[in-house]
């Protein structure tokens, strides 16, 4: 039994060791805002903090982060992701919204490390989060509109 | 407790004529109107005016829509229409799904069948939801004047507060709620002036933002019923391909996988969860029956096209003497194009909840053919279509591919559930491997088209054929082989430009691999096919592409608009640097017309990026100006994605993309920016989920060929250098 500690809160897991991080979290937690996309590390829905770094849940065996603060949509409250939520709010940029948890941790951690980022900054950033509905163009609006509301 | 509920029970179908295509009739049932609304003993207080609205003690207006809400945004476009009817307040508004009820919640446009796709959810409910807000609002004032004891014609509404301005009185909807019940539904109601419209046209915020950016948005992925289970299946590698024996045991061992049963399509292992169900299905060893399976190739496929493409196949449209033509022509050209199967890779992979217990098959999921489903579900366990229910979830994009192949994924999810037994439900999960591989792709085309040009420089002759599986083939939409496939050429046949001699001819040959409605159907190919070969025509005239189109449009102000609004913006007229380029395409496509704009830049080195996409759009009203625009350029993100990189290949009958890494689409760094210009109309609204994809093909071909001199004949492009 692994214990972890997310969102501010320790848990006991009962899942196996192997189970990935995004399983714990949205089948036996039922902290579902973390979604699986493709399971193999390729489109960033399942985008969590791990020790305040962005990673990718679905290939990320959890008995491996215990001591770790592990932080999701559901927990996220840094001053960058607020910033974030509310410019995406503001621009409307979720379509379905399924990839949308992960754009927006993905895009606070991008301005965690970098409060002004240019266009080319957020092409790097964000190139490993798909959102097949192509939200883009305002994904990378509202990125810019959150560092406006952080300046 | 004496409700409206229990009153709107006992009333009539109240009807109202609809103009929409000129003959139907649209009934807006009120008996039973509870059952739509809520029945339980919380909203036996509540005021049901028809089937698409409840409106509680709290003054919450909850707008009932029948369509998916797959993230074209039609939760909100639907309670726009409603809540301006209603003069309600935009805070007061909630949505919920509607169950599948045909009779109650048919598509206007489908005759008797519950559904969402072909852009049609504003078109059809235009009238709809506007008369059923308009009665709401009628029903309030009548209760109001009969409670405060003046004419009726004194009382107004403004944002969500009743008042009779000359008492001063004024009173909520929940304080009317309860009265309001009461009153008879008017058989007549006037809709706004369209000068008078407060949320259409106007942006309001999307109803179901909140919880889609603060994670607790509720899709079938995330839904846990009580007693849930979670089954994989082990799918056949190849189409047709049949389960001949299987060997469960160490999938048994794994721990929390409960049972492991065969079902038409496969082998379901079902688990206490994903992991286990994974883990399961990764244990278990099928040896399969692949005497009737598929096992040709993409190649193969495509070289039977362009064998068959030289024989004439069933016209779809013959004007003026095609034969002739050519045979004065001073000048032919031709060109094939070729487009391969596309899979939808939804951002949330295929998934279905079903239970089935005495009391019939419930479902959770992101419904697109209620109708449909509900019928195959019923079907396959033997069950009355009424003991089939329906509960809608958000579904995490869609795209066509919720729109199964009879039920496909849907009565998979209810036999497994059946076979499950003991009333457990069980979600069905489809992984990004299963999703990709499992068929019901885009079709794989092959066109070809001819020119004619005469002696005078005029294009006299248009010749396009062509070959692809039809979609509704062996389906319940299937036509028979007589009628011609719409969904193959749609977009060709409609080839608006003025052209004497047009024929369109197609052949749908027979091919099992799975295919299905994928964004935009056929136009998404004709569009390319139709718009890069006219690019190809204005160039061998020495014409300017704008201008030749717009030459030939003069019949048709609405197209010409679009080409010139989207040119204008764009700057077509201004010079650009060697090496870049700027392209133009326009297409009409479910009543909506596009022009597109594409400025690309042609590197050195091979590559070449999408810079800018300017776009204009007429799609009558713009019920939601931010959502048209929100739409526009994700269906530009979605052609793009295709024209650049997407193709599904198979090889001895095996899928060879299985997940992002073969199948690479497209991401933030090759999203162009998008500028969308919506064109004024005061026409009813037409459907803006899919009409934005055609254009961006073709625009991004011809930019190319603006950059680099070189024509593109297949998607997706591959770009090498010129020598
Ligand atoms: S689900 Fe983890 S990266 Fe796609
Ligand atoms: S909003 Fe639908 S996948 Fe991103």
């Amino acid at each position: 039994m692994t214990k972890l500690r997310i969102n501010q809160r320790d848990f006991d897991i009962r899942a196996a060791d192997d189970t990935p991080l995004l399983w714990v979290l949205r089948d036996e937690l039922g902290l579902t805002g973390t979604k699986y996309g493709c399971g193999k590390a390729l489109c960033g829905a399942c985008t969590v903090f791990v020790d305040g770094q962005a990673v990718r849940s679905c290939t990320l065996p959890h008995a491996a982060l215990s001591g770790k603060e592990i932080t999701t949509i559901e927990g996220v409250d840094s001053e960058e992701s607020r910033a974030v939520q509310a410019a995406w709010l503001e621009i409307d940029v979720a379509q379905c919204g399924y990839c949308q948890s992960g754009q927006i941790l993905a895009a606070a951690a991008l301005l965690a490390r970098n409060r002004n980022p240019s266009d080319d900054d957020i092409d790097h950033a964000m190139d490993g989060n798909i959102c097949r509905c192509a939200t883009y163009v305002r994904i990378r609006a509202a990125i810019h509109r959150a560092a406006e509301l952080l300046a | 407790m004496s409700t409206g509920v229990v009153k709107l029970k006992r009333r009539e179908f109240m009807k109202y004529g609809l103009a929409a295509g000129g003959s139907l009739t649209l009934g807006v049932g009120l008996a039973g109107a509870a059952a739509a609304a809520g029945t339980d003993s919380a909203k036996a207080n509540s005021f049901v005016p028809n089937v698409f609205i409840r409106i509680d003690k709290d003054s919450a207006v909850t707008v009932i829509a029948k369509h998916l809400e797959m993230g074209q945004g039609i939760y909100t476009g639907l309670s726009t229409l409603v809540a301006d009817e209603l003069d309600a307040d935009w805070s007061q508004i909630r949505v919920e799904g509607a169950p599948a009820d045909t009779a109650r919640y048919n598509n206007l446009g489908w005759g008797a069948y519950q559904g969402t796709g072909g852009s049609s959810s504003m078109r059809s409910g235009f009238l709809q939801m506007r008369r059923a807000g308009a009665s709401a609002r009628a029903m309030l004032i009548n209760a109001a004047a009969g409670a405060w004891q003046v004419p009726a014609s004194e009382i107004t509404i403004t944002k969500g507060q009743i008042t009779h301005t000359a008492s001063g009185r004024t009173a909520t909807f929940g304080d009317m709620a309860v009265a309001a019940a009461a009153e008879s539904v008017p058989q007549d109601v006037v809709l706004k002036d369209p000068v008078d419209f407060v949320y259409i046209g106007h942006d309001v915020a999307r109803v179901d933002k909140s919880p889609k950016v603060d994670g607790s948005a509720i899709y079938t992925q995330d839904l846990r019923l009580p007693g849930m289970l979670t089954a994989l299946v082990a799918h056949p590698p190849r189409f047709g391909g049949t389960v001949k024996s299987f060997d469960a045991s160490a999938a048994k061992l794994v721990d929390g996988v409960t049972t492991v049963v065969q079902i038409d399509s496969g082998i379901a292992v079902v688990a206490e969860n994903f992991w286990a169900a994974q883990q399961g299905r990764d244990a278990l060893i099928v040896k399969w029956d692949e005497s009737h399976a598929f096992r040709g190739s993409s190649d193969d496929i495509l070289a039977q096209y362009r064998a068959l493409a030289s024989q004439p196949g069933k016209v779809a449209r013959r004007d003026g003497n095609i034969e002739a033509a050519f045979a004065a022509a001073d000048k032919i050209v031709e060109a094939a194009y070729e487009f391969p199967y596309l899979a939808h890779a939804t951002m949330e992979p295929l998934n279905c909840i079903a239970q089935v217990s005495e009391r019939g098959c419930e479902l959770w999921y992101g419904a697109q053919l209620q109708t449909g489903d509900q019928q195959d579900v019923a079907a396959a366990l033997e069950l009355d279509v009424d003991k089939v229910t329906i509960n809608m979830l958000y579904a995490g994009g869609s795209f066509g591919r919720r729109a199964d192949r009879n039920g496909g994924y849907v009565v998979e999810a209810a036999r497994i559930a059946k076979a499950v037994g003991s009333n457990r439900p069980v979600k069905l999960v489809w992984t990004r491997e299963d999703d990709m591989r499992g068929g019901a792709y885009r079709p794989l085309n092959y066109h070809i088209v001819r020119g004619g040009i005469d002696a005078t420089g005029r294009i006299t002759a248009w010749q396009h054929r062509i070959v692809g599986q039809s979609i509704l083939t062996g389906t319940s939409f299937s036509q028979g082989p007589e009628v011609v496939d719409r969904t193959t050429v749609e977009g060709a046949s409609s080839l608006p430009y003025a052209i004497a001699n047009v024929t369109v001819d197609v052949h749908n040959p027979a091919i099992p691999v799975p295919v299905l409605w994928w964004r935009s159907v056929a136009h998404s190919h004709t569009a390319f096919s139709t718009e890069t070969f006219f690019d190809e025509l204005a160039y061998t005239l020495g014409q300017d592409p704008l201008a030749l189109r717009l030459a030939l449009l003069s019949h048709d102000k609405r197209k010409q608009e679009v080409l010139r609004l989207a040119a204008a913006r764009a700057g077509w007229d201004k010079p650009l640097p060697k090496g870049r380029g700027r392209g133009i395409a326009l297409h009409e496509a479910f009543k909506t017309c596009v022009a597109e704009v594409v400025e690309v830049s042609a590197n050195s080195d091979g590559t070449f990026s999408v810079d800018k996409v300017t776009a204009a759009v007429d799609c009558g009203i713009a019920v939601n100006p931010d959502i048209v625009a929100a739409q526009m350029q994700g269906s530009i993100g979605f052609g793009l994605s295709a024209a650049l990189g997407d193709e599904i290949t198979i090889t001895d009958g095996i899928v060879q993309q299985s997940n992002f890494d073969t199948y690479p689409v497209l991401r933030m760094s090759q999203m162009p920016r998008v500028d969308v210009h919506v064109v004024p109309s005061s026409a009813d609204p037409t459907g803006v989920g899919e009409p934005g994809l055609p254009p961006i093909a073709p625009a991004v071909a011809n930019a190319m060929f603006a950059a680099t001199g070189k024509r593109y004949h297949r998607l997706p492009l591959q770009y090498t250098a010129q020598s």
